[in-house]
């Protein structure tokens, strides 16, 4: 992997590598792949990456680089890979990426949905029956109305996006779809049973949800609030046992244009490089960044 | 060349009426030796009444996250669901086992061994609950890829891997001629529109070779006593149309397209 240094929105460590909790890689399971840096056709206004149409600080993956990530990763015994961004279908190469990610494993492609037209699908259904391994499709969809989604994803997103889940269900697809809890009545659990009900009524059959918590980094601190002081306090010191192993820089690693990263949400977070290549990223890391405090204290964890 | 076939089964899930018509299956095909790859307990109606009819068969078994969860008496049965509605029926599974074997089997659940470890002529066989790593992981046949798989058997030194843990039975020859099978379970039908549940048939001899077998069982037993005993519906469905209706989240895409929910 090329190593080129990069302009970043810097994410700074908040806790020093000394005090924050160590979490070890004892296996690599799972390769993210920061397919099209920080380039996105929208800018949501809780994107912790900050990615939108003009955000090109973290440059595209070439294909070379992908696929070279992708042999490195199989070689290593690597079990699962997502192609994330910005907004992966912006990539050129996108379909060929796919099946070139699909012949060494089962893919997740995180998307926002409004580039899959009639054509793309299509396509997608066509992949997802030939391959292999499982494809699957993550789709960005942030409330049950137009008014709740586009507050955050951006006017007309709401229409955009349900209109490609319904085309991949016509075609017998169930995309996860992935809601960010980023307004007070989405995390609960009778709103979470509703917004399931609500899937059923786009066309998916066999609906799958994936409930993620607000990280207060990229944009978001913005549109409300940082983390503040007390709420960094899970990061001094040991975890409780059983957190280390549970989270995703425990069994991943994110591969952008600039280099391997601990994991997807700190790739403004130049200390957060771990290394050029994933057989030299295996290192214990520290938790040394506010937003490790969601993954630790809310459990999110990226994967599927 | 020594020559062995053994019978190797998983996720009993308290269906006795399966376990008795595997057992019967299995000796009929000639398995001298008989594995459970463990998770004796949930979904079905009378946990106690597994625990003799595998003493009487001197069938080997090994600790599934289930027996881990209920011999220790733990809150949960650490399938680790995040779905609020596989939440609710995971919990009505794991309470009515938990509240329903009894005490004196516990210090057996607790004991059950990690992991089984065979070997037959020169071929060194692995039995694992989930994987030889981690007892709750998943080994699907679409998100298993070959490289991860050689790398599993690598770290346990193993030429077979034979795990359950998923309830979808498969099997793959690996590149380096090396075999896993995923041996389905015997609780509860595989998600396939048929009632029957599904075990291994595990020849040894110069090479490893595996059968994936169906057993058809009294389903329609099973499903009345469940009622008698007040399980819930849903849980009942899945016996008698073979369609899972709860724990669809830990499915992959590819497997569960193929499902009715």
């Amino acid at each position: 992997m090329p190593s080129r240094h990069l302009p970043v929105l810097q994410v700074p460590a908040v806790v020093s590598s000394e005090r924050a909790p160590k979490v070890a890689l004892p296996s690599l399971d799972t390769v993210w792949i920061q397919l099209t840096g920080t380039l996105c056709n929208l800018a949501c206004l809780h994107c912790f990456i900050t990615c939108g149409p003009k955000e090109e600080r973290v440059p595209m993956m070439t294909s070379v680089e992908v696929r070279r990530t992708l042999a490195e990763a199989a070689a290593l015994g690597v079990r699962e890979y997502y192609f994330t961004g910005g907004e992966p279908m912006l990539h050129p190469d996108f379909w060929a990426l796919c099946e070139a990610a699909l012949a060494v494993g089962p893919l997740t492609v995180l998307t926002n949905g409004t580039l899959i037209d009639d054509a793309g699908a299509a396509r997608t259904a066509e992949l997802f029956e030939r391959s292999r391994y499982s494809f699957d499709l993550r789709i960005s969809l942030d409330g049950m109305t137009a008014e709740k989604n586009d507050a955050v994803r951006g006017k007309g997103t709401y229409v955009q996006i349900t209109a490609a889940v319904a085309r991949l269900a016509a075609y017998g697809l169930s995309p996860n779809l992935t809601v960010v809890a980023h307004d007070d009545d989405m995390t609960d659990k009778d709103a979470r049973l509703a917004f399931l009900a609500f899937t059923r009524t786009l066309g998916l059959t066999r609906p799958r949800v994936k409930f993620m918590p607000l990280l207060r980094l990229g944009r978001e601190p913005r549109r409300t609030r940082e983390y503040d002081a007390a709420e960094l306090d899970c990061l001094d010191g040991e975890l409780a046992r059983g957190i280390a192993e549970a989270l995703v820089c425990g069994s991943s690693r994110l591969v952008a244009a600039g280099g391997v990263y601990t994991c997807p949400i700190l790739l403004d977070a130049p200390d957060a490089r771990v290394g050029d290549t994933l057989a030299e990223s295996s290192k214990p890391i520290s938790l040394r960044w506010a937003a490790c405090r969601t993954c630790v204290v809310e459990g999110l964890s990226c994967n599927t | 060349m020594q020559h062995v076939t053994v019978a190797v089964f998983g996720g009993i899930y308290n269906n006795h009426f399966a376990l008795e018509a595997t057992i019967r299956d299995a000796r009929r095909r000639g398995a001298t030796e008989l594995y459970c790859l463990g998770d004796l307990g949930g979904f079905g109606p009378s946990p106690d009444r597994v625990f003799p009819i595998l003493a009487r068969e001197g069938v080997i078994v090994m600790q599934g996250n289930y027996d881990h969860s209920i011999g220790h008496d733990l809150a949960d049965c650490g399938c680790g669901y995040t779905d609020p509605r596989d939440n609710h029926y995971a919990t009505l599974s794991y309470e009515y086992t938990r509240k329903h074997t009894s005490a004196a089997h516990h210090p057996l659940l607790r004991e059950l061994p990690p992991q089984l470890h065979r070997t037959w002529g020169e071929k060194r066989v692995l039995m694992a609950h989930g994987s030889p790593r981690k007892v709750n992981e998943f080994l699907w046949e679409s998100t298993s890829p070959d490289s991860f798989l050689e790398r599993l058997l690598d770290e346990g030194n193993a030429d077979v891997l034979l795990v359950t843990h998923t309830g979808i039975p498969w099997q793959r020859r690996l590149p380096s001629g090396r075999l896993v099978v995923n041996v389905g379970a015997i609780g509860r039908p595989a998600n396939d529109g048929r009632t029957d549940v599904w075990y291994a048939m595990v020849h040894i001899g110069e090479d490893v070779t595996a059968e994936l077998m169906p057993v058809a069982y009294d389903h329609a037993a099973l499903a009345a006593e469940m009622r008698a005993v007040g399980i819930s519906e849903e849980f009942v469905e899945t016996v008698e149309t073979g369609w899972w209706t709860t724990c669809l989240e830990i499915l992959p895409a590819k497997e569960r397209s193929r499902g009715r929910y």
